[in-house]
C-alpha cells in the first residue's frame, strides 16, 4: 500500500442522467461533511433529462479548497457508456469501485489502479422487488460501499439519509437499507488496498452549511424587498426564481387571507420579462428577472431603454457557456463585456460580480439598493458553478440596514418645490430625482421616453441637449464607481499579483498557495463590480505584473481593463483564460502563470 | 367653470400639442380620449399612459399632461404595462398602440397580455400602415388593399379583435376614429371593466393610407361601417332610466357597478357570445365591411392581480417589515 492519503482527495461518481444518483451523491457529500471535513461537490451534468452521462465530483479538502480539481482519485463507475474514458481519467494510484460486469481488459486495463468490483445490479435485483425504485436504490448501495472502503461510519450515512429524505420516512428507511447492503457487501467481500481514507476533523466546518448561489441570490431578493419578479425558464438560472417562488410561498403570504406581498410572473420570453421588470420599476416596485446569456441577448433593447430613460431593475445573469445555445449546463464568465455595455449606442452599466454564496446573497440585496439609487438596470453576474453547485458557507447575515430607495420625491417634497425636472442634476452627482406614478400632486407626472429628452423630460433633438444628457449619464456612472462593492485585496509587497472576479476566486485561492510553495508569492485583488474602483488601477500601479484570470476565451475583463487603465499601466496586465466549460481549477492558474514568469513574453499581448 | 366629479376642468385632461399630421385619425382619438377621461373622472395622478413605438405611441403626450407617461420600446408596451399594474394596482393603465406595434413586432406580448387578463385598457390605433417609416404595409392591412404606389398586399391580415376573442379577452370593441359618439362610451366602459379591454380603432392615415386602394381610408370606412350596437355608458351613481323597446338593448353591468347599455342595431347580436362575435367578424370581413361596436364582453373574470392574489396595498408601498422575514425565521433557515 502506498502512503495513506487522508481527507485530501476527490471522488468522482459516473452515472447516467435521470437515474436518481443526485440523492445518493448528496448523501455521500453530507456524510463526509458530518465528519467535519470540508467538501466541495461539483455536478458536471449534461443538457438532457434522461440517458446521457453525468458526473458528480466530491472534492475532499482538509484545507477547505472549494474549487474543482482535475484529479480523480476514487472513481465510482456506474455508467457502462463512459466506463473506458472514466477509467482513463483516474489519477495514478487511484481506486475504482465499479459494476463488476464491466470488462477490465483491453483499453481499460490499467495496473496502476486498485479495483473494487461490486455486483450492483445483482444486489439491487436481489433486494428490491420494485423495478422502478431499484435504479435509485442501486445508487445508494454505492454510498455504502464507498463509505465502508473510505471509513465513513455507517451512522453518519444514515444521518445524512435522514436529512436528505426529511419528510419521507419510508423512503429514508429503504435508502438506509440500501446503504447497509453496500456496507455489508464491502465488509464481507472487498479487501481495502487503496490509500484513501477519511478521518473525523475538528475546527474546519463548524457552523457551515451547504447552499447554492441561486438560492442565496433568492434570499437576497426576499430580504432586499423584491416584490415583482418576471422570468423565463433557462438553465442555469431557473433555480434562482424557483427558489424565490418557494421563499415567497412561505414568507410573503398572509396566513389569514392568503394574500401575497409579491408577484412572480413566468413571462412568455425574456423580452417580456425585462419589460415587466422595467414597468414595475418605473411604477416604484423593486423588480428583478433572472436569466442566462441567451436571455441577456434578448433583453438588449429594453436594457438600453432602462439606461437612457433611467428606470431601475435588477437582472441576474447566471452565466453559462456561449456563444449561441452553447453548453447550457456548463459554466463560463462569458457575459462580462456584453453585459457591461449591453444595448446599442453608448451604454455602460453597473455590474456586480459575486464570488461566494454569501456575496450572491449580499450583492442581490445591494443590487436592489443600487437600482433605486442610480435609477438604472443593475446586473448581477453569477455563473453556473456558483449558482447551481453547493458551497459550504457561514450562516448568511441578517440585513443590517433598511432599503435605500434613492431619490424619490413624494407629495410632501413636491409641496415644497416650485418646480422639479425629472432629469435635472440637482446634486451634481449625475443622479436625478424621480416621482412615482400615483403620487397625488399636480406636478408629479412626467413623460418617460427612450427618445431624446431634456432635463424636464421633454422631447428634444437639440444637439447640446442630447450630448448633455449622455454626459450626465457618464457622471452618474462615475458616482457609481465608489458606491458599488469595492475590490478585496489580499497580500502586499509582492511584485507579482493576480486579479480575478466571480467564481474564479476559489481557484485563485488554491493557486496562490501552490505558487507560494513553488517560490512565487503573489498579491491578489478580487474585483467585485463594474465600473472599476480606482483601487484597481492603484493596485496595478503597485505591481510589476498582474495576471488577470477569468473563465472566457477572449479575456473580457482584461480587455475592459486595457481600455480603462492609464496607458502606462496597460503593459503590466497579462491575461490567463480558462474556457472549456467546466469550472476553473488551480492549475489552470498555476501552470500558465509559472510559464509566464519564466518567459513573460509567452502570454503577454 | 364646468368641472367633472373630481372637480377638475376639461383643460386638466389636455396634453401637449400634437406633432402628428393634420387630419390624422389618431388626433381624433386623442380628443375622444380627453372627453372620455374627463367625463369619467379619471384622477390624473392614477393614470399611467403607456405606449410602444410608432405614430400611435406618440399620442400619450397629447392628453392629461399631469399624468405619468411611459413611451417604451417597439411592441413591448404590454410587458411594461403588466409590470406597472403589478407594482401599483391602483393605477388605471392605459396602453396606446398601433397596428405595427401590436400585430407585427408586438404580437407575442399582445397575446400574452390578453391571456393573463392584465387589468388595462389597450387601444390599437389601426391604420393598416407604417406611418413613421413612410407607408409600408402593416399586418392588419386587408389582403388586396394597396399601398399608395399601387402595390397590393398579398398576405392575409391579422384581425386584432378576432384574435383577442379567440385568446379569451374579456372586453373587445371596434370603432372608428371619426365616431366619438360610439367611441367615448366604449372607452368609459373599458375604464370601468376589470381585465384587459381591447379597443381596435380604425384610424385613417391621411398621409399614407387614405387613397383609393386602401381599405382603411375615411371614404372606405364610412361606406363599409356596419354598426352592431350603440353604447351608452352610465355611472353607478347616475340615475338614468332608459326606455328601450324590449329586445333592442343589451345591458351589461361592469365590475365597478357602472352599466353599459348597448342599443342593438342588429337585434340578434349578443355581445356576451364569443361564437357570435367571431362569426360576425368573419362574415363582415368576407363582405369587405367593418363591424363596429362592443363585439364581446365578459365580466367577473379574475385579472392578473387577482390571480396573483396580491395584497390590497400597492406592492411599491410595502416596507421592510412587510417584506423581510423575522430574525427568528432567518436563523431557522440555517439550523
Amino acid at each position: 500500500m502506498h502512503q495513506r492519503v487522508t481527507n485530501d482527495f476527490t471522488i468522482r461518481v459516473a452515472t447516467v442522467n435521470g437515474s436518481g444518483s443526485q440523492s445518493s451523491n448528496l448523501v455521500l457529500t453530507n456524510a463526509i461533511f458530518r465528519l467535519g471535513i470540508p467538501v466541495a461537490p461539483k455536478n458536471v451534468f449534461p443538457s438532457n433529462i434522461e440517458g446521457l452521462p453525468t458526473w458528480f465530483d466530491v472534492r475532499i479538502s482538509s484545507k477547505g479548497y472549494q474549487c474543482r480539481t482535475r484529479d480523480v482519485d476514487v472513481l465510482v463507475a456506474l455508467n457502462p457508456a463512459t466506463w473506458r474514458t472514466d477509467i482513463a481519467g483516474v489519477k495514478v494510484g487511484g481506486a475504482v469501485i465499479y459494476e463488476m460486469t464491466y470488462p477490465i481488459s483491453g483499453e481499460s486495463q490499467r495496473d496502476d489502479l486498485v479495483y473494487y468490483p461490486v455486483p450492483f445490479n445483482e444486489l439491487a435485483k436481489a433486494n428490491f422487488s420494485d423495478g422502478a425504485l431499484r435504479k435509485y436504490l442501486l445508487n445508494m448501495i454505492y454510498v455504502g460501499v464507498a463509505g465502508e472502503l473510505l471509513g465513513i461510519p455507517e451512522a453518519d450515512v444514515e444521518a445524512a439519509i435522514g436529512a436528505q429524505f426529511k419528510r419521507k420516512a419510508k423512503a429514508a428507511a429503504t435508502n438506509v437499507e440500501a446503504a447497509h447492503i453496500g456496507y455489508t457487501y464491502a465488509r464481507e467481500n472487498l479487501k481495502k488496498t487503496d490509500r484513501f481514507a477519511l478521518e473525523r476533523m475538528n475546527g474546519k466546518t463548524e457552523g457551515l452549511s451547504f447552499m447554492d448561489g441561486n438560492r442565496a441570490a433568492a434570499l437576497g431578493c426576499l430580504m432586499g424587498g423584491c416584490t415583482v419578479a418576471a422570468w423565463y425558464p433557462i438553465t442555469p438560472s431557473s433555480s434562482l426564481c424557483e427558489s424565490f417562488i418557494a421563499l415567497a410561498d412561505k414568507y410573503r403570504v398572509d396566513a389569514q387571507t392568503g394574500e401575497r406581498r409579491v408577484a412572480i410572473v413566468q413571462a412568455e420570453d425574456e423580452l417580456a420579462a425585462i419589460g415587466m421588470v422595467l414597468g414595475a420599476g418605473w411604477a416604484g416596485a423593486r423588480a428583478m428577472t433572472s436569466t442566462s446569456g441567451p436571455g441577456i441577448s434578448l433583453m438588449a433593447e429594453w436594457v438600453g431603454y432602462g439606461y437612457y430613460a433611467e428606470v431601475p431593475g435588477v437582472i441576474f445573469d447566471v452565466q453559462r457557456a456561449g456563444p449561441s445555445t452553447g453548453l447550457p449546463t456548463r459554466t463560463m464568465q462569458g457575459d462580462v463585456s456584453f453585459a457591461y455595455t449591453l444595448s446599442h449606442g453608448d451604454t455602460k452599466h453597473i455590474v456586480l460580480l459575486p464570488a461566494t454564496v454569501q456575496e450572491a446573497y449580499e450583492m442581490s440585496m445591494d443590487a436592489f439598493d443600487l437600482a433605486d439609487r442610480f435609477q438604472t438596470p443593475i446586473f448581477v453576474l453569477s455563473d453556473l458553478d456558483l449558482g447551481m453547485n453547493s458551497w459550504l458557507t457561514q450562516p448568511l447575515p441578517y440585513p443590517d440596514r433598511p432599503f435605500d430607495r434613492g431619490k424619490i420625491l413624494r407629495e410632501k417634497d413636491l409641496n415644497k418645490l416650485e418646480s422639479w425636472g425629472r432629469y435635472r442634476d440637482v446634486d451634481k452627482d449625475g443622479v436625478p430625482y424621480r416621482t412615482l406614478p400615483g403620487t397625488n400632486h399636480s406636478n408629479a407626472g412626467y413623460f418617460t421616453r427612450g427618445t431624446g429628452h431634456d432635463e424636464e423630460a421633454r422631447y428634444s433633438e437639440m444637439p447640446e441637449v442630447w450630448q448633455r444628457g449622455l454626459d450626465r449619464l457618464v457622471l452618474k456612472h462615475e458616482t457609481a464607481r465608489t458606491a458599488v462593492p469595492q475590490p478585496v485585496v489580499t497580500g502586499h509587497g509582492n511584485p507579482v499579483a493576480i486579479l480575478a472576479y466571480g467564481s474564479t476566486h476559489h481557484a485563485v485561492v488554491e493557486a496562490r498557495d501552490i505558487l507560494a510553495s513553488r517560490g512565487v508569492e503573489t498579491d491578489y485583488i478580487r474585483v467585485r463590480a463594474l465600473p472599476f474602483s480606482s483601487d484597481v488601477a492603484a493596485f496595478i500601479a503597485r505591481h510589476e505584473r498582474v495576471y488577470v484570470v477569468e473563465q472566457n476565451r477572449d479575456g473580457q475583463l482584461y480587455r475592459l481593463l486595457r481600455a480603462e487603465l492609464p496607458n502606462h499601466l496597460v503593459s503590466r496586465i497579462l491575461s490567463i483564460r480558462h474556457y472549456n466549460g467546466v469550472p476553473i481549477d488551480a492549475y489552470a492558474v498555476v501552470d500558465p502563470l509559472l510559464q509566464a514568469e519564466r518567459q513573460p513574453a509567452v502570454v503577454a499581448e | 367653470m364646468t368641472v367633472n366629479l373630481l372637480g377638475l376642468s376639461r383643460d386638466v385632461y389636455k396634453g401637449l400639442p400634437t406633432t402628428l399630421c393634420a387630419g390624422c385619425g389618431h388626433n381624433s382619438i386623442t380628443n375622444h380620449l380627453i372627453k372620455a377621461l374627463y367625463e369619467f373622472g379619471v384622477a390624473p395622478h392614477l393614470l399611467a399612459k403607456m405606449s410602444g413605438i410608432g405614430c400611435s405611441s406618440k399620442t400619450p403626450a397629447y392628453f392629461v399632461e399631469q399624468a405619468h407617461g411611459f413611451n417604451g420600446v417597439h411592441g413591448r408596451m404590454p410587458s411594461a404595462a403588466t409590470g406597472a399594474k403589478l407594482a401599483n394596482r391602483e393605477l388605471l393603465v392605459l396602453g396606446i398602440s398601433g397596428d405595427g406595434d401590436t400585430a407585427s413586432i408586438g404580437l407575442g406580448q399582445y397575446v400574452h397580455m390578453i391571456r393573463r387578463n392584465v387589468d388595462c385598457v389597450y387601444l390599437v390605433e389601426n391604420n393598416g400602415v407604417y406611418g413613421l417609416t413612410k407607408g409600408q404595409f402593416s399586418a392588419t392591412a386587408d389582403t388586396g388593399s394597396t399601398l399608395k404606389n399601387g402595390t397590393p398586399n398579398e398576405f392575409s391580415m391579422i384581425d386584432v379583435c378576432g384574435l383577442a376573442i379567440e385568446l379569451g379577452a374579456t372586453f373587445v370593441a371596434r370603432s372608428f376614429s371619426g365616431d366619438g359618439k360610439q367611441l367615448v362610451p366604449l372607452l368609459q366602459a373599458a375604464f370601468a371593466h376589470r381585465g384587459t379591454s381591447i379597443l381596435d380603432i380604425i384610424s385613417p392615415c391621411v398621409t399614407f393610407n387614405d387613397h383609393e386602394g386602401s381599405t382603411k381610408s375615411y371614404a372606405y370606412v364610412k361606406d363599409h361601417d356596419v354598426t352592431i350596437n350603440a353604447p351608452d355608458f352610465i355611472r353607478p351613481r347616475e340615475e338614468i332610466t332608459v326606455d328601450y323597446e324590449p329586445g333592442s338593448a343589451q345591458e351589461i353591468t361592469l365590475e365597478d357597478g357602472s352599466r353599459l347599455l348597448l342599443r342593438k342595431v342588429d337585434r340578434d347580436y349578443d355581445a356576451t357570445s364569443r361564437i357570435d362575435a367571431l362569426s360576425l367578424i368573419h362574415e363582415t370581413r368576407r363582405r369587405g365591411e367593418f363591424v363596429t361596436g362592443l363585439l364581446y364582453v365578459e365580466t367577473g373574470v379574475p385579472d392578473l392581480n387577482e390571480r396573483e392574489k396580491l395584497v390590497e396595498k400597492p406592492l411599491k408601498d410595502l416596507k421592510e417589515d412587510e417584506l423581510r422575514i423575522s430574525r427568528d425565521d432567518w436563523d431557522a433557515l440555517f439550523q
